[in-house]
């Protein structure tokens, strides 16, 4: 009926759909209108100009927690850390774009590039300990993720501003928000972090599809034995995909903190952003052009939301529910795998 | 007419691509040996899974005991009293025999197991069939011959009276084979009757009442066995002769490529396996090594290959010290390696068998230019291999896990060879693997050595140690404890100084 290719990307429409249609059931049980209901979070999403803005705001940071996420399943490992990789990114942006005085050309990479490396050195930490002492990622990186928030707030108070509940704004000429972008969207937050986020999504094919190391990263994630057998040096492997994992997660962090925000609040809970990421990876299939895919209906089921409870006076609880139902069918998609599997047996 | 306990016939089960079986008739005799004979992957294991009930075959008819049946599931062939050994055990290693042997049937004292009952079932079974295990003891404690004894026990405990063996010899030591063999027997003496699923001849020869040649998909046919003989089974199953005894010219050993002095390897649990091991391989020969499994063989290999680290000793090549180099480095310097498992070290199942081919070299010219991997060139030389070795497979662009064991370890040895080491080790580079496929890959390893090229050569089957090897290092305790020419020595002999006992007359080295 089709081939395997299309196998895996029927499973991802079908779950969303299956989703879809589980919480259009759950609004109906709770005495709401799912066509409103839905309605009002299109129109949330794409209504006008501003909506969409916001959309592709949201969006932006999605595409690389997503990114860093699926980058480091593909070589075998959980980076649940993408959430600390975020905070110490945002931090170390907004501190660069700051604290220091250089034409654009200079501080705007400069500022990126040290959320890149931040993140990456959050990466690196528990590579390290995975590879030397066997430790496993997903504790060390849970752990690193509440060391990130609280450092990150004790910077933000005492380091980067002068005792307040928020950073310094960035300079001008750090900034990635566009004038040009806000006016045509109708004054949304919209930067250009989205081209940001694109072409770090095509660094990850690149790196997996097209490289000798990609070769290794991938090798490793399927058979680590075989590949120590090859001569692949398993350890550096691991290192080097959590800190390039880690780098993409601190990407994100430097959207918030150069694009959507121009500095950092101290945080009293995590962001959600990199656990977010975890949902976009698995929903995108750990691959660069699925998981910029699932960024966007993300995004879109995230800004959409806000709309739903004042044009349709549904709560946006049942957002959060329905996004919970999406998941829960990628999750168990064995389930819709083995039905599809069954389908096809049958139509022979 | 015959009074047959199971009849599959004319069955046709189809996979997406391929017919695996195609018209196939198997009728098996109340209280016989029923031998199922094919190479790998010619759908032997299909038609027994279509017979358990994890199948459903498009086309046929299955009978048992003379009724029509439809198994749509693996319970309803239990219920039937049809039970399966699989090659891999489905064993919990943490439980005992006997929680692993009632699992799934419990005995139940109201709403409590009743072990002991289920102990003295157990213990009257096995005294019954000869199967000689001990209830209580741990499935991680005892020898694989005694898990497979464990499994037989778990079928007939549920009542089977047909039982279905796949490749049971694939896993055990020959003293193990022939105990094996006389359980069979004894089976069959209490009325139950069993189909063997092997590729192995010899034990076709030895037990089985009649045998069914599958070839390709398709049924050839039944013999049975006291009218034929070994090769016109293996011609069936194959469809051409074969030759049992490999043809080879003398040795012409010259300088010395390998040598290995006083090495000592210790396992996983840091017990030294290895124990101040001397050997030598010189170019030109083929040196095997003989032992029965567990006697520090697999340690030897990864200290040699760079995948455990060497307490004490020398390893050279060339002159040049290897020892506790790394896998890579050991490659670079003409060390190929067939492992002996395949599936955990020969190859990342999930590649392209194109993909695969360049597991060592991915990163050197052609394939890789400044990191960045040409797939041109990548599979231009797959399918150089592919052609030149005969890997049957759609294409290279198919993953590795979807071929068979013999055509995945003929792309490893492909691999391997074509990287014309100076030294070549092969781990029981036929294992599991039928007669077709057994015969090409000695013949590689006889061309290797008419190269000019060193071979060692690690294998539990005497029979392949005796007919490709130019010299036999017996392997005991961690030690070479014997060196013998093939043709000074026989099964018998090896047999005993594998088991440790010295060496009367001595063999020169």
């Amino acid at each position: 009926m089709f081939s395997n290719r299309l196998f895996n990307i029927f499973v991802p429409i079908i779950s969303v759909l299956l989703g879809l249609f589980a919480g259009a059931i759950i609004m109906f049980a709770f005495g709401y209108n799912p066509i409103e209901g839905y309605q009002a979070l299109w129109d949330g999403a794409f209504g006008n100009s501003y909506f969409f803005g916001e959309t592709i705001r949201q969006v932006t940071p999605y595409i690389l927690t997503g990114l860093a996420v699926a980058f480091a399943f593909r070589s075998g490992l959980f980076n649940i850390g993408a959430e600390g990789q975020v905070i110490v990114g945002w931090v170390a942006a907004v501190w660069v774009g700051s604290s220091i005085e250089a034409p654009m050309v200079i501080h705007l990479p400069l500022s990126i590039l040290a959320a890149a490396f931040a993140g990456a050195l959050w990466g690196f930490l528990p590579g390290l300990l995975k590879a030397t002492k066997g430790v496993h990622e997903v504790i060390i990186t849970i752990m690193m993720n509440y060391i990130a928030l609280h450092v990150s707030n004790y910077l933000i108070r005492n380091v980067i501003s002068d005792g307040g509940d928020s950073s310094d704004r960035i300079g001008d000429t750090a900034s990635l928000a566009s004038n040009w972008l806000m006016e045509l969207t109708d004054y949304s937050r919209m930067h250009y972090g989205i081209i940001v986020a694109i072409i770090a999504a095509i660094i990850m094919w690149f790196i997996l599809e097209k490289t000798s190391s990609g070769y290794e990263f991938k090798a490793v994630g399927f058979n680590p034995h075989a590949s120590k057998y090859a001569g692949m040096n398993v350890k550096k492997n691991i290192i080097l995909s959590m800190v390039i994992s880690g780098a993409f997660a601190g990407l994100a962090g430097a959207m918030e903190g150069l694009g959507t925000f121009g500095y950092m609040p101290s945080h009293s809970a995590f962001t959600n952003l990199g656990f977010d990421g975890i949902a976009v990876a698995l929903l995108g299939g750990n691959t660069a052009f699925g998981t910029v895919i699932a960024a966007f209906l993300f995004g879109i089921l995230k800004i959409g939301a806000l709309n739903m409870p004042t044009s349709a006076g549904v709560p946006s609880e049942l957002v959060e529910i329905v996004i919970a139902l999406i998941i829960f069918f990628v999750a168990s998609s064995y389930i819709i795998r083995w039905f599809l599997l069954r389908m096809r047996k049958e139509e022979k | 007419m015959e009074n047959y306990v199971i009849e599959m016939l004319r069955i046709r089960k189809e996979f997406p691509g391929i017919v695996a079986n195609n018209n196939i008739n198997l009728q098996v005799k109340q209280g016989e040996i029923h031998a199922l004979l094919g190479e790998n992957g010619a759908g032997k294991s299909t038609l027994m899974n279509v017979l358990f009930g994890l199948y459903q075959p498009e086309q046929g008819e299955i009978r048992v005991k003379g009724n029509a049946v439809k198994i749509t599931d693996p319970n309803v062939a239990n219920d039937l009293g049809i039970g399966m050994v699989h090659q891999h055990f489905m064993l919990v290693d943490t439980f005992t025999v006997t929680q692993n042997i009632i699992l799934g049937s419990e005995p139940k004292n109201g709403v409590v197991i009743d072990t002991k009952r289920a102990e003295k079932e157990i213990v009257e079974l096995s005294k019954k069939y000869g199967l000689d295990v001990d209830p209580k003891a741990k499935i991680r404690d005892i020898s694989v011959g005694m898990q497979q004894r464990v499994e037989i026990l778990k079928t007939l405990y549920r009542g089977a009276d047909v039982l279905i063996l796949d490749e049971p010899t694939a896993v055990l030591t020959p003293q193990e084979i022939k105990e094996l063999m006389k359980i069979l027997k004894s089976l069959i003496k209490e009325g139950i009757s069993i189909i063997l699923i092997t590729h192995k001849l010899k034990e076709i020869m030895e037990v089985c009442d009649r045998c069914t040649v599958i070839r390709k998909g398709e049924g050839i046919g039944t013999v049975n066995v006291q009218e034929s003989n070994p090769n016109e089974l293996a011609s069936l199953m194959v469809g051409r002769e074969i030759s049992f005894t490999t043809e080879k010219a003398p040795a012409q050993p010259t300088e010395e490529i390998l040598k290995i002095k006083n090495l000592q390897v210790k396992d996983i649990r840091n017990a030294m396996m290895v124990k101040g091991l001397d050997l030598s391989v010189r170019a030109g020969e083929i040196v095997g090594i003989a032992g029965i499994d567990g006697n520090g063989q697999t340690e030897l290999i990864e200290a040699l290959t760079g995948l455990r680290k060497a307490e004490s000793g020398k390893i050279s090549l060339n002159g040049k010290d290897l020892t506790n180099l790394s896998p890579r480095k050991i490659t670079e310097s003409g060390v190929a390696h067939i492992p002996q498992d395949r599936h955990k070290f020969g190859l990342v199942l999930d590649y392209a068998i194109g993909e695969n081919m360049v597991l060592q070299t991915y990163y050197q010219k052609p394939f890789s230019n400044m990191g960045i991997l040409s797939f041109k060139e990548i599979y231009n030389y797959a399918n150089r291999l592919i052609e030149e070795y005969d890997v049957r497979t759609p294409s290279p662009y198919t993953q590795a896990k979807a071929l068979s064991g013999g055509n995945q370890q003929k792309a490893i040895i492909a691999r391997e060879v074509d990287r014309s080491p100076d030294l070549l080790i092969a781990a029981q580079p036929t294992r599991g693997l039928d007669v077709g496929a057994i015969e090409f890959i000695h013949s590689k390893l006889i061309e290797e050595r008419d190269n000019g090229k060193a071979v060692l050569l690690l294998s539990f089957e005497l029979d392949e140690i005796l007919n490709v090897s130019d010299r036999i290092a017996v392997m005991f305790d961690g030690n070479i404890v014997a060196n013998v020419k093939p043709d000074e020595t026989n099964e018998q002999e090896l047999g005993l100084l594998m088991a440790g006992s010295k060496k009367q007359k001595v063999g020169d080295q």
